[in-house]
């Protein structure tokens, strides 16, 4: 279904030469390649951001901002950057891959010793998480990349009418 | 060891707010000492609990309540430290938890022991003020670890209680748990919620009369709050009260409870909601309780509806936002008012209600105050509920113009709501920008101090606004619904998140503020010393004058302080205490610092990160003066 466009490759090269062209993340280059309906995807197949020299993002990525601070904020502080509570993800996915990420989130994960209690839940059931994993992850890899500043972003592309389907689909199953 | 033949009836006349002595009738019970009564200082024990906690908070050399006392006025009558020797405190001693997360609340002492709480896992020592602090026993409750992703900001516990001998623990998973106040060994236990539902447990127990109040904390899980009176005697549940739902439930009687002088009606804790949604309805009771033993009534706010998404959820949604009265022996509610009608913004109405008793508009009241998330201060007859005084205690509050004080109006009591900071209004996927305040609210759960001597009331409030989009969510259990993405920053030209005030309850007007670099999130004391203490997020405990606010001393502590400061006496010297660590919704809002919205790309966060300026840690300090 990723096909790869003409019209995305040149918009890469172009975003590739407004940012710093040297990257990578748990997931290897963020660079996207292809696209399928207003989504993006690196050369490996993760989904991944696109951001345009003008700053503005894709749908994906502003859906992720969106749903992080309603579903992930509380613990992990704002846009990523932590808190007293619970890990800066800008940071945890420099390291941890797409794979890695979809089973966290999904299980949950557990660290209970004597230095420390932190204990992540399973959202494997919650749609408002679930439905919404691959916008908070391409959101976060845009924040581990250091390509989206802080706050809101304030341009974006509009949400493709896949999204407008595939968050209908999914929200509906529950 | 317990005192025999408790009371059933608490409107004896106690020596409470200095008004009454108690009655000689009374007198033969107090033959029935307990054990402990020689700890303190010969002092006796009358036989019923409400008489033994009603007596103990009048010796100021102990901190008996974790609001100081019924009141909540959170005042010491000790003086030895004074506005004028004040800047020469120092450090007596510490006291690590060996927990790392935010620590709210405050240690009690009882005679010659000091009894300090941490966040999950709960521990509790009772520690020597004899042998500097020698651990006399430590209890750490087996909890399972799965309650800690369902406490929505943090594992913070605030506090116990004491009372027949016994400390009473509310632990993370719900269960309230009472202790044997010499040994540490569990007298009773018992389960108050769910935590698999989302429901836990934060707020620290109540003990009026023969009771053990607790709360409920979850209004982020869709958790449908909830008041459950104990026996103090064997954990034996009393009653329970929720915040909405039928009558039998809210425990309210459609002609006798009333709402601004006017009978509620009948199920009145439904009929405001769309279908079953109040099932799910949040309302969640997570503050300080405060009790009038004459009028026989408690009370406390109900929080935030749930979701955050307002569409969602049509109608005033009552009783969420709300202080409710209610009798302590069956639960009854007396009288209910809503503050925030329909919430919009998540301004949880859990803070505390202070008593005093003060002339207001040339008449003597009886009065309830209460500093609300949604930036206004109210004043209240505590007797009936009548609305005295509600004005904002921040001027950056902007999400209202004023609560409609025209008793003939259609909308007497509700605040009038700005249409541009209605995120209803403004409807679902809008981002609505510049409400202030935050969700945070002008004042979180950090309880403000009421002193006699200045009539003042010493408030730690939180400055900061933010931008408000509400989206759809759907309901599961046990996992978080909210139903919003907010983003916070100071009031424009403002560089400050927070401001210690002092407030007069009587008008409704600030007398001093003191700008504070970060929301003020501790809990503060006044004293008859004429000194007002609070701790700063950076982790200075701080103490100023109580008439100027003038900055008299501070000390930096090992982490943040969202704890409430305490004092007490001992060996003829006056101790001042206070938790540090960092963490709660301060520890997760304001650890990167806050975002500049209108900067949009390229900026980084304008504002001060308290990671630059703190790291976790739990520990008690307490001050003395120099011998």
């Amino acid at each position: 279904m990723k096909t790869l466009s003409c019209a995305v490759g040149i918009a890469v090269v172009a975003c590739l030469a407004a940012i710093d062209a040297v990257r990578a993340d748990g997931s290897g280059d963020p660079t996207a390649v292809s696209s399928d309906s207003g989504k993006y995807f690196d050369k490996d197949g993760n989904p991944t951001f696109k951001i345009q020299a003008d700053g503005t993002v894709d749908w994906y990525t502003y859906s992720g901002f969106r749903r992080y601070h309603s579903e992930c904020h509380v613990c992990h502080g704002p846009e990523g950057e932590g808190s007293s509570y619970a890990p800066a993800l800008k940071d945890s996915l420099k390291n941890l891959s797409y794979a890695d990420f979809q089973a966290i989130v999904a299980a949950g994960r557990k660290n209970v010793g004597t230095a420390s209690t932190n204990v992540m839940p399973s959202f494997g059931e919650n749609i408002n998480v679930m439905c919404y994993l691959d916008d908070i992850y391409v959101y976060l890899r845009a924040r581990a990349d250091d390509v989206v500043p802080r706050g809101r972003p304030q341009k974006r592309e509009d949400k493709p009418d896949a999204a407008v389907k595939a968050e209908k689909i999914c929200l509906g199953a529950s | 060891m317990r005192p025999r033949g408790l009371m059933r009836d608490g409107r004896v006349s106690l020596q409470l707010f200095g008004r009454k002595a108690m009655p000689m009738s009374k007198i033969g019970k107090l033959a029935l000492m307990t054990s402990c009564a020689a700890l303190f200082g010969g002092a006796i024990l009358p036989a019923a609990a409400n008489d033994e906690l009603a007596k103990l908070q009048q010796d100021p050399k102990q901190w008996v309540m974790p609001t100081g006392d019924f009141a909540n006025n959170r005042y010491s009558k000790l003086k030895q430290i004074s506005a004028d020797n004040v800047n020469k405190l120092q450090v007596a001693w510490t006291f690590s938890t060996g927990v790392l997360r935010g620590h709210e609340g405050a240690p009690l002492v009882i005679g010659d022991t000091l009894y300090v709480h941490a966040p999950f896992p709960n521990t509790v020592y009772a520690l020597d003020l004899n042998n500097d602090g020698k651990i006399l026993w430590k209890y750490e409750p087996k909890q399972d670890p799965n309650v800690i992703p369902v406490m929505c900001c943090d594992t913070v516990n605030r506090g116990l209680s004491y009372a027949d001998g016994k400390i009473f623990l509310h632990q993370a998973d719900t269960t309230l748990v009472a202790l044997d106040a010499k040994t540490g060994a569990v007298a009773w236990s018992v389960k108050n919620g769910d935590p698999s539902r989302g429901e836990t447990g934060t707020s620290a127990p109540m003990v009026f009369k023969d009771k053990v109040i607790v709360g409920i904390s979850g209004g982020e899980f869709g958790v449908r709050g909830s008041v459950t009176a104990y026996s103090l005697k064997d954990g034996k549940r009393v009653w329970r009260g929720y915040s909405m739902g039928p009558d039998a439930d809210t425990l309210m009687d459609p002609e006798k409870t009333t709402v601004l002088g006017k009978p509620v009606g009948k199920d009145s804790g439904t009929n405001t909601w769309q279908g079953d949604q109040w099932k799910i309805g949040g309302g969640t009771t997570w503050g300080w309780y405060s009790y009038d033993p004459e009028l026989n009534l408690m009370y406390y706010g109900s929080g935030n509806p749930s979701t955050w998404n307002p569409r969602q959820r049509p109608g005033d949604n009552r009783w969420s936002m709300t202080i409710w009265a209610r009798d302590v022996d069956t639960g009854a509610t007396k009288w209910v008012y809503q503050m925030t009608p329909h919430d919009e913004w998540d301004y949880d109405g859990i803070n505390e209600m202070i008593l005093a008793d003060q002339t207001v508009g040339g008449t003597p009241r009886k009065t309830l105050m209460h500093f609300d998330r949604n930036g206004f201060g109210y004043t209240l007859d505590r007797t009936n509920g009548e609305l005295l005084v509600a004005e904002k205690y921040d001027p950056a509050v902007n999400w209202a113009t004023k609560v409609d004080m025209d008793k003939s109006s259609k909308t007497y009591g509700r605040p009038l709501v700005v249409d541009k900071y209605s995120t209803d209004h403004n409807g679902e996927d809008v981002n609505s920008k510049g409400i202030c305040p935050a969700a945070l609210g002008s004042k979180d759960e950090q309880p403000a101090s009421y002193s006699p001597d200045t009539g003042l009331v010493y408030v730690p409030t939180n400055h900061v606004c933010m931008d408000y989009e509400p989206f759809r969510v759907s309901y599961t259990a046990g996992q978080p619904y909210v139903g919003a993405t907010l983003s916070m920053f100071p009031p424009p030209g403002e560089s400050n998140m927070g401001n210690f005030i002092a407030w007069d309850g009587k008008t409704g007007k600030i007398v001093w503020s003191n700008k504070e670099q970060f929301s003020v999130w501790s809990g503060a004391l006044s004293t008859a010393g004429g000194v007002v203490f609070y701790g700063t997020l950076e982790g200075y405990l701080k103490a100023v004058d109580a008439k100027t606010g003038k900055e008299l001393y501070k000390f930096k502590t090992p982490s943040g302080i969202i704890g409430n400061v305490m004092t007490y006496e001992h060996g003829g010297k006056q101790y001042v205490a206070i938790l540090s660590g960092v963490g709660g919704w301060a520890g997760i809002g304001l650890a990167a610092g806050l975002t500049k919205p209108t900067e949009g790309l390229g900026a980084v966060g304008g504002y001060a990160a308290l990671s630059n300026y703190t790291a976790l840690g739990g520990q008690l300090t307490v001050f003395a003066l120099p011998n």
